[in-house]
């Protein structure tokens, strides 16, 4: 299901995409349109969603927010990224699937490839983009106008997915994932809105799982919840990273210690641009950091 | 330390002549601004007791059905009722595709520079008096016809309710939450489709509130239609090219008359165009009750 060449026509504009159920290409070396594979395609064929940041700097207007960030994210696992408010991290994770774009003043340098490929390359389109890059945001955002079952399928209905799709099963198999199916399997088609906050949550992380992302972007998701329903986030976190990449911003250290695989501290500098301090195994930033600024952050010192 | 005395306790509390002078401006203030209110709800009422007491009198089944009698005298509104359906109807189904492509656009797609042109002229338009829409559109559909007619009595109150219905749905998809259009982007679903079926959807209700009060609007123009449709005593059913009446040029027209009869069918013919206003205004109401409680 995962192939490394699903990943190139999966970002080309969607005008040119194959026919769903069209045989992979035989060739297992990347399509001729990426000349340079990244190294997630050469060496680890049977996962992707790996992510390479390169030199990043994003700007609002003459507003520099994020500055000179370079980092690596590992394929399914659960990158973490902690830091002060306004430095610069939700700003960060929205350029991994070009939701930036939707401030009209941004802008960016450097370069970001999923899997070797440039997602702001002139052939990617955003909207096929997103499709691979899913997002998760701090407050639940359900469609008020939609029930429990369409708030699922919303992402493959409106993206005009084949017309055989089976949305019963889709539906079911999405919100088990997300933990949330025995608590409304008897009310499918009751509003999105009616549910618990946290219950929101998983919701859009259901509908967020239906388009078959590969990475998902967590901003702060479990911010507006209260202690239980942020557990439960944490444990299906838990469980979904064996098949997805997971990016997660959060203001609360203890969460980043108890479920991320790596951590990216971020501060912001003088000028008040964010930026990278440092980023290494979970377990080496909160025990060992090798930068003071890290040690003062994580034992609470500043921030 | 000593527990305090009553008398201590009295003075702390009751406060100083400050106080006691606040309470009575507050008093005084509060007076003034109920007096206002009540000055502003009294014409209402005025105009709605009038109106009814009037026009119930006048109101019978003769005036629902029948049409008016060929010298003037007697009869019924019946033209008049039916050419304010098809006339309001027709310009409805005119300015709801024009009104609402428009207020998305200045709402979802437009620079915040030219929505202000935009947002502007709408609002003046909104504001410009009635009749100035009438001659407008009597200098193009009637004058080169040499034919009053009820098309250009459509257009010129689709005019009037192009920009009421276009400011509403604007107001209305600015409502919508930012975050809802996030997440439908999120999921990879194109901007076309995120406006029409989240952004637009989830203010259906409030763009059809804006367009049943454009319609009561609409239903109640006399001056746009004076120079268009110009009223006719006949009952014309679809037939746009000749004049037709409306319930507003009815009571215009019967209301100037020196016979008693034709005065009191006029304040009949009100009685029905308030009826219709007032229900409109209580339909949306409890629309907009209904989507707050849901």
């Amino acid at each position: 299901m995962r192939d490394p060449d699903r990943m190139t026509t999966d970002l080309l504009d969607t005008r040119t995409e194959r026919a769903p159920d069209a045989p992979a290409a035989p060739n297992p070396s990347p399509a001729a349109p990426n000349p340079s594979p990244g190294p997630a395609v050469t060496y680890v064929p049977q996962t992707t969603g790996r992510i390479d940041i390169e030199h990043l700097n994003v700007y609002y207007g003459a507003f520099r927010a994020v500055n000179d960030v370079s980092m690596q994210i590992t394929p399914h696992a659960i990158t973490a990224i902690i830091g002060p408010s306004g430095c610069g991290k939700s700003t960060f994770l929205r350029t991994l699937n070009r939701m930036h774009e939707l401030t009209l003043t941004a802008r960016l340098e450097g370069s970001v490839r999923l899997d070797g490929e440039d997602i702001n390359g002139p052939d990617v389109d955003p909207v096929a983009l997103r499709r691979v890059v899913g997002m998760v945001f701090q407050r639940p955002n359900p469609f008020p106008t939609m029930s429990i079952y369409d708030n699922v399928i919303a992402g493959l209905r409106l993206t005009g997915r084949p017309k055989g799709t089976d949305f019963d099963e889709v539906v079911e198999r999405c919100l088990r994932k997300a933990a949330l199916w025995d608590e409304v399997k008897d009310k499918l088609k009751s509003g999105g809105t009616s549910l618990s906050g946290g219950q929101q949550q998983r919701l859009c992380i259901a509908r967020a799982l239906a388009v078959e992302p590969e990475v998902i972007l967590m901003d702060e998701p479990a911010s507006a919840l209260d202690p239980v329903a942020t557990l439960r986030i944490e444990e299906l976190m838990a469980e979904l990273r064996s098949s997805y990449t997971i990016v997660i911003v959060t203001h609360n250290m203890q969460q980043a210690s108890r479920i991320s695989d790596q951590t990216a501290f971020f501060t912001m500098g003088p000028d008040r641009a964010g930026y990278l301090v440092e980023m290494d195994d979970t377990a080496q930033i909160f025990t060992n950091p090798k930068q003071q600024l890290t040690e003062d952050y994580v034992s609470g010192r500043f921030g | 330390m000593a527990v305090a005395t009553p008398a201590v306790r009295v003075a702390r509390l009751t406060g100083t002549r400050a106080a006691r002078r606040r309470t009575s401006t507050d008093r005084i203030m509060r007076t003034v601004a109920l007096s206002a209110t009540i000055a502003c709800v009294v014409p209402l009422a005025a105009v709605l007791f009038y109106v009814t007491i009037k026009g119930l009198a006048a109101l019978n089944l003769d005036l629902l059905t029948k049409p008016s009698k060929a010298e003037g005298i007697g009869g019924g509104a019946l033209s008049a009722i039916l050419g304010s359906i098809q006339m309001v109807g027709l310009a409805t189904l005119m300015a709801i595709p024009v009104g609402v492509l428009a207020g998305v656009y200045v709402s979802e797609f437009s620079s915040s520079r030219s929505a202000r042109a935009i947002r502007f002229s709408a609002d003046v338009l909104v504001g410009v008096p009635s009749i100035l829409i009438g001659i407008f559109v009597f200098t193009f559909l009637v004058l080169p016809f040499k034919q009053y007619n009820a098309f250009a009595g459509s257009v010129a109150l689709a005019v009037i309710m192009v920009p009421v219905i276009m400011r509403t749905t604007e107001e209305i998809l600015k409502l919508v939450p930012g975050a809802l259009r996030e997440a439908s982007l999120s999921l990879g679903i194109p901007t076309w489709r995120t406006v029409l079926s989240v952004t637009v959807r989830t203010g259906l209700p409030g763009i059809l509130t804006g367009i049943m009060l454009a319609v009561a609007r609409a239903a109640g123009e006399t001056a746009p239609l004076l120079f268009t449709a110009l009223g006719s005593r006949l009952v014309n059913v679809g037939n746009f090219a000749k004049p037709m009446d409306a319930l507003p040029l009815f009571i215009y027209q019967n209301a100037r008359e020196p016979y008693e009869l034709q005065n009191e069918q006029a304040w009949g013919a009100a009685f029905l165009l308030l009826l219709f206003v007032l229900i409109v205004n209580v339909l949306v109401r409890a629309r907009s009750a209904a989507t707050r409680t849901q």
